[in-house]
């Protein structure tokens, strides 16, 4: 099963390694892993998308728990919750590619961040469904790169991550 | 103060008697600052791992926190196989490497190596201390994450260039993180409802381990086991937590363990496992342990303990000691005894198995028997000393047949199974202990993997007494090559080896050969006798002799080969 984790940690160098290490030492799944300092400066918040057993992710959460680094550990799958993912997809756009490429992006509500004679820069935010579902959605040799972020993660309502 | 001198200071503000270590260039300013102190002694090993191991000794005899320093580079990567060694085993040390400057950091400079990134893996936490104005804080800390909680190895890393910056000393009394506690009360509820799992049982089994001893809950354990009549288990790691000359202790179990005990693990109906995590030696195949039925309780303080192998019933999470206290008023005010005639029964069952005897072996042989050394071993130390082991058959057998009455007598490598802990182990155990019985039970192979400490010890003056089980093999690899590959030794024989009575002159000690069996209590008896010097006893013991009980890698605990039945 899929699940997505959040946590807070002090932002110490090598405290993203710690984590890291973990995932890689003990075997566990890594789908998508972000990272960035919260309000307070002195704390960065990750959230981590993995999948496995209830039992795997039991160990995961406990074993995230035990970082002396980790101050707080949520799995945001166990309750109601939001993921927004960003993705940034160069499209060849000329001839009639260029017309059916700001539709496409209109419809995702993406947006178009940079333009070229033959190309749009396209960005889309979403959760990663709906991103899979952009690209499903155009033509695959019209794309040129792509890039994502992984999920961000958070509860929804009264569900707070916080000190 | 210089950081040298605050980092002295804060060794001596925590009350560290010795440390284990060896100079370099990173750590010459530290070594300076020790010079010019007279708080703790320096012990000056001969090779960095074994700075580590007699640590941990000194760590696992006294329940206090070893202390290593050790310099960058080699430095360093020798003592990570220390440091490895006392993360499997929760044991709390401190080792303080050293590192290049600061600005050399990343450079590939002389004797750099990233100890930080290195070490993660196998050290509870571990520190690169940037700026002097943090050095005592961050060594507090050290000591704190060390010592509390699941206990472990915390790394130091500390640049040169910090141990000559400036800095106003202050030692913090107490240190207090956000993002770490350790917990120690357990849950009421969940304690209530395993005192009456346990007052109710038919077919219970008290399986206890190392956490027992790391709690220093002996005496809670023993109160327990002997309030409910339950028979009790020790792992490998636990041995002298229940005093193994009592009735109701079955023995270790695992791997290597009776009968009695793997048969009763096997079949109780209720598991109290204390301070154990239900190691892959120790319950074998977890899908043949599930084919029984049967209730857990598992008492242990790291959460990621429990539930880790086996499915728990009851998971409390907390001390033992602190638990165990509170299960045992529970207990002594709770209604039991309805389940007197299956307990009883259930004993018979036990004393029936037990009565197969399965440690039994040749009396009459005309070479020497390792098991006998062990027993003998016991017998002329009466059961008093200090063991430490290396890795192999030598390590079961002295496990299997020195009796440990008391905790922290038994120093072994479990987790890690490291060859080349017993030497240095004893070093710090015998300096911990002056004036004590320490042996140190060892093979030949194992042996000379830290040899070179017999320097060490002469300088010390520790007066180990070396038993060496020489069967001029590997013995539990050739035992594996026996059974599960057709017989076939590949590089388990032990060919060249030196004359281990010369070897120990050479380095100014006592050195024995002993070859019948006839001689053996006599040479224990001798040699214990010379209180300070340290004797290497070599016995020639018989090359074939095997390990039984022995469970087969992946086979269920109780799917057991016995000697008779070979
Ligand atoms: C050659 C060889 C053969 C072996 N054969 C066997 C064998 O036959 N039988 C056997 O038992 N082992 C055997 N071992 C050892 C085995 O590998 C494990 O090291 C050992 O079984 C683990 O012991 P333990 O479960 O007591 O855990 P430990 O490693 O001692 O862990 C202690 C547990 O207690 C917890 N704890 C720590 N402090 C506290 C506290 N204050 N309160 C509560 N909980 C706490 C910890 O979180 C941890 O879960 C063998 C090793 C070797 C090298
Ligand atoms: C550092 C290290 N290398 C290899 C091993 C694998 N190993 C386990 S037991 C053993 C043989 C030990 O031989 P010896 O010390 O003579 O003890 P015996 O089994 O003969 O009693 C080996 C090689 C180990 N445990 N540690
Ligand atoms: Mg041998």
């Amino acid at each position: 099963m899929r699940h997505i984790i959040s946590l807070l940690m002090e932002n110490e160098s090598g405290a993203l390694s710690r984590v890291a290490g973990l995932f890689s030492a003990r075997g566990y799944n890594i789908e998508s892993l972000t990272v960035a300092p919260t309000e307070d400066a002195t704390l960065s918040r990750m959230t981590i998308v993995t999948s496995g057993s209830e039992e795997v992710i039991e160990q995961i959460v406990k074993q995230l728990n035990k970082l002396i680094d980790v101050v707080k550990v949520l799995d945001l799958s166990e309750g109601s919750h939001i993921e927004r993912e960003l993705m940034l997809v160069k499209v060849r756009a000329f001839g009639k590619d260029r017309e059916e490429m700001k539709r496409m992006a209109d419809i995702f509500r993406g947006n178009i961040i940079d333009v070229t004679e033959r190309t749009y820069t396209i960005e889309v935010t979403g959760p990663g469904s709906k991103l899979d579902a952009f690209i499903e959605a155009i033509d695959p040799v019209a794309i040129l790169e792509t890039v994502r972020t992984g999920a961000s993660g958070i509860g929804r309502g009264e569900r707070i991550l916080k000190l | 103060m210089t950081g040298a001198e605050i980092m002295v200071r804060c060794l001596m503000d925590e009350g560290v008697e010795l440390v284990f270590g060896y100079p370099g260039g990173a750590v010459l300013n530290i070594y300076d600052a020790i010079f010019k102190q007279d708080g703790f002694k320096h012990i000056l090993v001969r090779h960095e791992q074994a700075a580590v191991h007699a640590a941990d000794g000194y760590a696992r005899s006294t329940g206090k926190v070893g202390v290593a320093l050790v310099t960058s580079g080699p430095g360093l990567t020798n003592a990570v196989t220390g440091i490895a060694t006392a993360y499997m085993d929760s044991i709390p040390l401190v080792i303080i490497s050293g590192q290049v400057s600061t600005p050399a950091i990343g450079q590939d400079a002389f004797q750099e190596v990233d100890a930080v990134g290195i070490t993660r893996p196998c050290v509870k936490h571990n520190f690169l201390v940037k700026d002097v104005k943090n050095l005592a804080l961050t060594l507090k800390k050290a000591f704190y994450i060390a010592s509390t909680g699941r206990p472990g190895p915390v790394l130091v890393d500390i640049p040169k260039d910090v141990t000559a910056h400036l800095a106003v000393y202050a030692y913090p009394e107490t240190v207090t993180m956000r993002s770490y506690s350790a917990v120690s009360k357990g849950h009421s509820g969940q304690i209530k409802k395993a005192a009456q799992m346990l007052l109710d049982a038919e077919r219970p089994m008290i399986y206890s381990g190392g956490g027992v001893i790391l709690s220093n809950a002996s005496r809670q354990l023993v109160e327990l086991v002997r309030l409910l009549n339950h028979p009790c288990t020790n792992t490998l790691m636990g041995l002298g937590a229940y005093p193994a000359t009592d009735r109701q202790f079955v023995g270790m179990l695992g791997m290597h363990g009776t009968y009695e005990a793997n048969m009763a693990m096997q079949h109780c109906d209720v598991l109290l496992a204390v301070g154990a995590r239900f190691d892959d030696r120790v319950i074998g195949s977890t899908e043949h342990f599930a084919r029984e039925s049967r209730r857990i309780i598992h008492i242990d303080i790291d959460p990621s303990s429990i539930a880790k192998r086996v499915k728990v019933d009851v998971p409390i999470v907390g001390d033992v000691a602190a638990v165990l206290d509170e299960m045992i008023k529970l207990i002594k005010a709770g209604q039991g005894g309805k389940n007197a005639v299956a307990l009883a029964a259930w004993w018979t069952q036990i004393e029936a198995w037990r009565a197969r005897d399965c440690l039994k072996f040749d009396r009459e042989s005309a070479v020497i028997k390792p098991q006998y050394v062990v027993e003998q071993l016991w017998n002329v130390t009466q059961g008093d000393a200090y063991v430490t082991t290396d890795v192999g058959q030598h390590q079961m057998w002295a496990a299997q047949f020195y009796k440990f009455d008391q905790p922290r007598r038994w120093i072994t490598s479990g987790g890690l199974g490291t060859m080349g802990f017993g030497l240095p182990a004893a070093l710090g155990v015998q300096l911990a202990h002056p004036g004590k019985q320490v042996a140190c039970v060892t093979g030949e192979s194992s042996i000379q993997m830290c040899i070179q400490e017999l320097s060490t010890c002469l300088q010390y003056h520790a007066p180990i007494k070396v038993v060496n089980l020489n069967n001029r093999y590997m013995g539990m690899v050739r035992q594996w090559q026996e059974f599960f590959y057709g017989n076939r030794y590949a590089e388990s024989y032990m060919d060249s080896l030196p004359d281990f009575v010369k070897l120990a002159e050479a380095y100014g000690h006592v050195g024995m050969k002993i070859e019948h069996p006839g001689d053996v209590e006599g040479a224990l008896r001798e040699a214990f006798a010379l209180k300070d010097r340290l004797v290497f006893m070599d016995f020639i013991t018989d090359q074939t002799e095997n390990v039984f009980p022995m469970v087969p890698n992946g086979a269920g605990i109780s799917e057991m080969i016995l000697a008779e039945e070979l």
